[in-house]
């Protein structure tokens, strides 16, 4: 018997697919796989042990936490923001919405230079609120407070932004029918709008934890880098680098990009797991 | 639970939805809101559910004056176009919402919730399927446990939108009769929204006919479809022939075509004739028939006048038999209204 044809009437002839799928192939080789490659490469030239040496000491070592904490305060202040940002979007009516909406997408658009400049300009020895914060004995710049601030910053818009769209399509009905039958607004909040977003949420949270470890502009102009005390990781690479400590650089990169991988692995788990989360959430 | 809807008006943006809106709902009366798309019925639907609220006017429950009451303090069970059901909870749940979010003394047991989701299920005839999630179930079933969940706080007035939309044709029947029963084994005044007028009239005890925001008529399907009183109704109620022309010397005129004028005022009118008015007539105006097809007892058939109109007749088979070639016909009764 035949085999099913499985020819559609939108199919390309085999040479288009095949040209297209080569270069996309070899772009992502070379622009994706090609320098994580040579990152893992570098990091292990003198083998592994000289890798894990070079992770091993205090000062990555308090690199690896000061980026962890970072991303633990700002991922979960960022989703909870996100939430609140797209429910009052995406459900509600109300004046300057175009205005908040355009505010959201604002850290995606300004340079995270500039962003740390922001904070340098407030809250610097000269800035705005300079001599209150000497007087007060409150650090902000060159110190964990302004590099938490400049990542939650930049990473604000992608929790709400990935809510906004989910929010919008699944529309009112479902909190009507809430409200209908007598549910308060928080209590319709907690059980039919958050759960039909959970997933978004969920994706949402995993690519702003992506961003928050791996910030580098930003959390370069506010940290100070100084060793041990407010060097993140990506900082933590440049400054090893600069001193020529290729394998130390490297191994820190790796592990940087290892933390990125996990990221990436779950937010494909999650993608399998539920294959509506991209879109209607359900039917 | 009488309803009172008194002279409600309402605006989105500029657009009038609802201008000077009137209605009486008796208790325990199944009507049906139908207009075509736009008309305003779904927002008057949502503004006796508390899902809207009026620019002017009142709406009142049993007398009492419930205008800008919120929804949970009608007491309405409403049914959503697409069913709204909470996707992440079980059929179960979905119909134990209503009972889950009271609190206090109000808040039955667990043991009474469940009972109450059983008796339920059984009469929308879904016994056995409370554990799945709404994704399983199919578009009909889907609807069923929309109805129970809104019937699960005993509503005072239950209240559907477009019920049977988003249905395929037998579904749609079935559910129609569903209804009907449902209706008749609680007694719960009901009121549903549609732009079938076949639904309408086969499942309402009165029809309410909206077009741009206002009433056009209230009545029994009989009255609304055999005494229409304005051309609107005329022509969205039931089948019929429309033609434009004029009044004068007592009769209605549009080019070979004769129709009593039924005493409406001299000048331009037009004139509605529904298919099966017209019979075979030697005193009547001539047309030549193009095609004639079964509809189950009755045959359509399609003819052209001397002057080109289009003419659409139904009669039984037995007399369609006779319409050959060119015949003369005449109408046995016309709804004629002055332009």
């Amino acid at each position: 018997m035949a085999s099913v044809s499985r020819r559609r009437a939108t199919d390309d002839p085999a040479w288009a697919k095949a040209l297209v799928i080569g270069v996309v192939a070899v772009f992502l080789a070379l622009v994706l796989i090609l320098p994580l490659a040579a990152v893992f490469a570098e990091a292990l030239r003198k083998g592994l042990g000289a890798a894990l040496e070079a992770i091993n000491n205090a000062d990555a070592l308090a690199a690896v936490k000061l980026t962890l904490l970072t991303a633990a305060i700002s991922v979960p202040f960022n989703a909870a923001f996100g939430l609140c940002a797209a429910w009052a979007i995406a459900k509600h009516e109300f004046l300057g919405k175009p205005l908040l909406i355009t505010l959201i997408d604002l850290p995606f658009s300004v340079s995270p230079v500039v962003a740390g400049l922001i904070y340098v300009l407030i809250f610097g020895l000269q800035g705005w609120f300079g001599e209150y914060l000497v007087d007060n004995d409150i650090k902000i710049i060159f110190a964990v407070p302004g590099i938490v601030l400049a990542t939650v910053f930049v990473t604000f818009p992608f929790v709400a932004r990935e809510l906004i769209p989910l929010m919008q399509e699944q529309g009112n009905s479902e909190e009507e029918a809430a409200v209908s039958m007598g549910a308060g607004g928080l209590y319709t909040f907690w059980r039919v709008t958050a759960p039909n977003v959970r997933w978004g949420l969920m994706y949402g949270v995993l690519l702003c934890n992506a961003r928050a470890m791996g910030e580098f502009g930003a959390v370069s102009v506010v940290s100070g880098h100084i060793r041990g005390l407010t060097n993140t990781m990506p900082l933590h690479v440049e400054i090893l680098y600069n001193e020529y400590d290729f394998v130390g650089a490297f191994a820190v990169a790796a592990l940087l990009c290892l933390l990125a991988v996990v990221t990436l692995v779950l937010k494909t788990a999650l993608e399998v797991a539920q294959p509506g989360m991209r879109g209607r959430g359900g039917h | 639970m009488t309803i009172s809807i008194r002279s409600v008006e309402k605006k989105f943006g500029r657009y009038p939805a609802l201008n000077k809106v009137d209605l009486e709902i008796a208790d325990g009366e199944l009507l049906a809101l139908l207009g075509p798309s736009g008309s305003g019925k779904t927002t008057l639907l949502r503004t006796i559910a508390g899902l809207e609220f009026p620019d002017a006017g009142q709406v009142l429950f049993d007398g009492q004056d419930v205008t800008f009451a919120s929804a949970a303090d009608r007491r309405v069970g409403f049914v959503f176009q697409q069913y709204a059901l909470f996707k992440h909870m079980t059929v179960a749940k979905n119909i134990a919402f209503g009972l889950d979010v009271r609190k206090g003394k109000d808040k039955p047991s667990k043991a009474e919730i469940a009972r109450r989701v059983e008796e339920l299920l059984k009469l929308v005839e879904l016994d056995g399927l409370g554990k799945r999630y709404p994704s399983q179930l199919s578009g009909g079933q889907r609807q069923r446990v929309a109805l129970s969940r809104a019937l699960a706080v005993q509503p005072s007035v239950l209240l559907l939108d477009e019920p049977f939309g988003a249905l395929d044709a037998t579904v749609r029947k079935s559910l129609r009769k569903e209804l009907r029963r449902v209706h008749d084994a609680t007694g719960v005044t009901t009121i549903f929204v549609t732009h079938d007028q076949e639904e309408a009239l086969e499942l309402a005890d009165r029809v309410a006919i909206l077009n741009k925001g206002q009433i056009e008529q209230i009545g029994t399907p009989d009255q609304v479809h055999d005494q229409p009183e304005t051309a609107f109704v005329c022509g969205f109620v039931g089948e019929a022939n429309c033609f434009e022309g004029e009044v004068g010397g007592g009769q209605f005129n549009a080019g070979a075509l004769r129709l009593p004028s039924g005493g409406v005022r001299e000048g331009a009118a037009t004139a509605y004739v529904r298919p099966h008015d017209f019979v075979l007539d030697d005193g009547g105006f001539e047309v030549r028939v193009d095609r004639a097809h079964v509809q189950g007892a009755l045959t359509t058939v399609n003819a052209t006048a001397a002057d080109g109109r289009p003419i659409e007749i139904s009669a039984s088979r037995a007399e369609a038999v006779r319409f050959q070639g060119t015949v003369k016909i005449a109408a046995r009764k016309a709804h004629v209204y002055a332009a």
